[in-house]
């Protein structure tokens, strides 16, 4: 959603802002984990938006822009604080992202529940750069102006996403066979 | 280059993020190379099932309501009606500029009038504890239902291999006329198709999909019906399942 180049206006942020409200408030909610919270976060980040529009710079992308205003209101919340993990201790072990495996063929027919919960499991580095990436289907680029991060960071930490789901995957089929 | 080489790009490939040459040169490995093949359609369909797993919460038209109206100043409405008055002595002086303003006032009135009915009437149904007076996903049992329920006919596209599913149907009204409700269902969305005979005196223009209310809606007339869809989902799902309506048969 690159801006054109021209002088901004109310009409201009209400056009651009408006559509992006279910996509926010539903990224608010999986970061939040709590309606109430994600109605608050979503409210302040259109409020910090819209008094911030001036700041915003026409020509660059509006959607990286406040999908940013939105993290950084819930990073600075009480909740945000308190889920703040060192991306370090989340590397995974365990699947290989480079061979073909039973698993990997079981992970990619997982259901809509299963992925839920193992997106609910994941530290929020890792499930906020997934849901950028697979449900908003912004571009590296873009991600890396929404988190604030080099496109290498990205990539990185985008495969270690990955590779973490595809952990959390597995102990979730592993529990249910375990059951059975 | 070796499959290892080429299975650390299969994430880029994959998110569209490769340039054309690597993207068109690891295409050609894949046609040859059933493992790193298998890798890459497993990648896309995790992408996939995240994808469609993250799609999970949407907001209650209450709160989408009133963070929207805090984010729309009165200021911007206000200043809409100052260029009207501003531009309205110059209008005048062409005549045929201010007959054809005049009625594109009046029919944009008469149809913002409209959609704020049928956004009432999509939003009290889904609030519903009884949405659908036929609850069936199967086309052949909800068009039958409304048969001398209605004084019309109507045909229901095939949805195999949509996205969408058909959740039922009642019988409505707008403006004192009888017409049908359908719900359909994309994702965690709902959507209401409404038909309704379509009355010259209406004055609705056929439109492509237009936001309403944070609604988007669509409406055509096609054999004498009037068929409003309408939706929070994008204008590129209302207009999906528009053309299903239009090609029914």
């Amino acid at each position: 959603m690159e801006v054109p180049d021209q002088p901004l206006s109310v009409a201009t942020f209400e056009d651009l802002a408006v559509p992006l409200f279910d996509q926010l408030y539903n990224f608010a909610r999986w970061m939040t984990q709590d309606p109430t919270e994600a109605e608050d976060l979503v409210q302040e980040t259109y409020a910090k938006a819209l008094r911030g529009f001036s700041t915003f710079k026409p020509g660059t992308n509006f959607r990286a822009w406040m999908f940013r205003i939105l993290r950084n209101s819930f990073l600075n919340s009480r909740a945000g604080l308190k889920t703040t993990v060192p991306l370090e201790e989340e590397d995974e072990e365990g699947i290989s992202s480079s061979e073909p495996t039973p698993e990997r063929a079981l992970i990619a027919q997982a259901d809509r529940e299963t992925v839920q919960r193992a997106l609910e499991e994941l530290s929020l580095p890792f499930r906020e750069i997934l849901l950028l990436c697979e449900v908003e289907e912004m571009s590296y680029e873009e991600i890396s102006q929404a988190l604030g991060i080099p496109i290498g960071t990205v990539m990185s930490r985008l495969s270690r996403a990955r590779k973490a789901l595809r952990m959390r995957l597995v102990t979730q089929f592993e529990g249910v066979r375990d059951v059975v | 280059m070796s499959c290892n080489t080429w299975r650390n790009k299969l994430d880029a490939y994959a998110d569209g993020e490769l340039s054309s040459a690597e993207a068109t040169e690891l295409g050609t490995h894949l046609r040859h190379c059933s493992d790193c093949s298998a890798m890459a359609l497993q990648n896309v369909q995790t992408k996939r099932s995240v994808a469609m797993a993250g799609k999970r919460y949407v907001p209650s038209a209450e709160f989408r309501a009133r963070v929207l109206r805090s984010a729309t100043p009165s200021s911007r409405r206000e200043g809409r009606w100052a260029w009207r008055i501003l531009l309205a002595p110059v209008a005048a002086l062409v005549i045929l500029s201010v007959a054809v303003g005049l009625y594109v006032a009046r029919e944009k009135t008469t149809r913002d009038g409209v959609y704020g009915e049928l956004a009432d009437m999509h939003v009290s149904t889904l609030a519903s504890a009884n949405r659908v007076d036929v609850v069936s996903t199967d086309r052949h049992t909800v068009k039958p239902w409304f048969e001398g329920k209605l004084p019309f006919s109507f045909n229901l596209p095939e949805l195999q291999g949509t996205e969408f599913t058909l959740i039922g149907g009642r019988v409505t009204y707008l403006g004192q006329t009888p017409g049908a409700q359908l719900i359909y269902q994309l994702r965690k969305h709902e959507i209401s198709v409404f038909i309704f005979q379509d009355r010259s005196e209406s004055r609705v223009v056929s439109s492509a999909p237009v936001q309403e209310f944070s609604f988007n809606v669509e409406n055509w007339t096609n054999d004498g019906l009037r068929y409003y869809v309408i939706g929070d989902v994008g204008t590129a799902d209302i207009e999906a399942l528009s053309n299903l309506l239009r090609n029914a048969r």
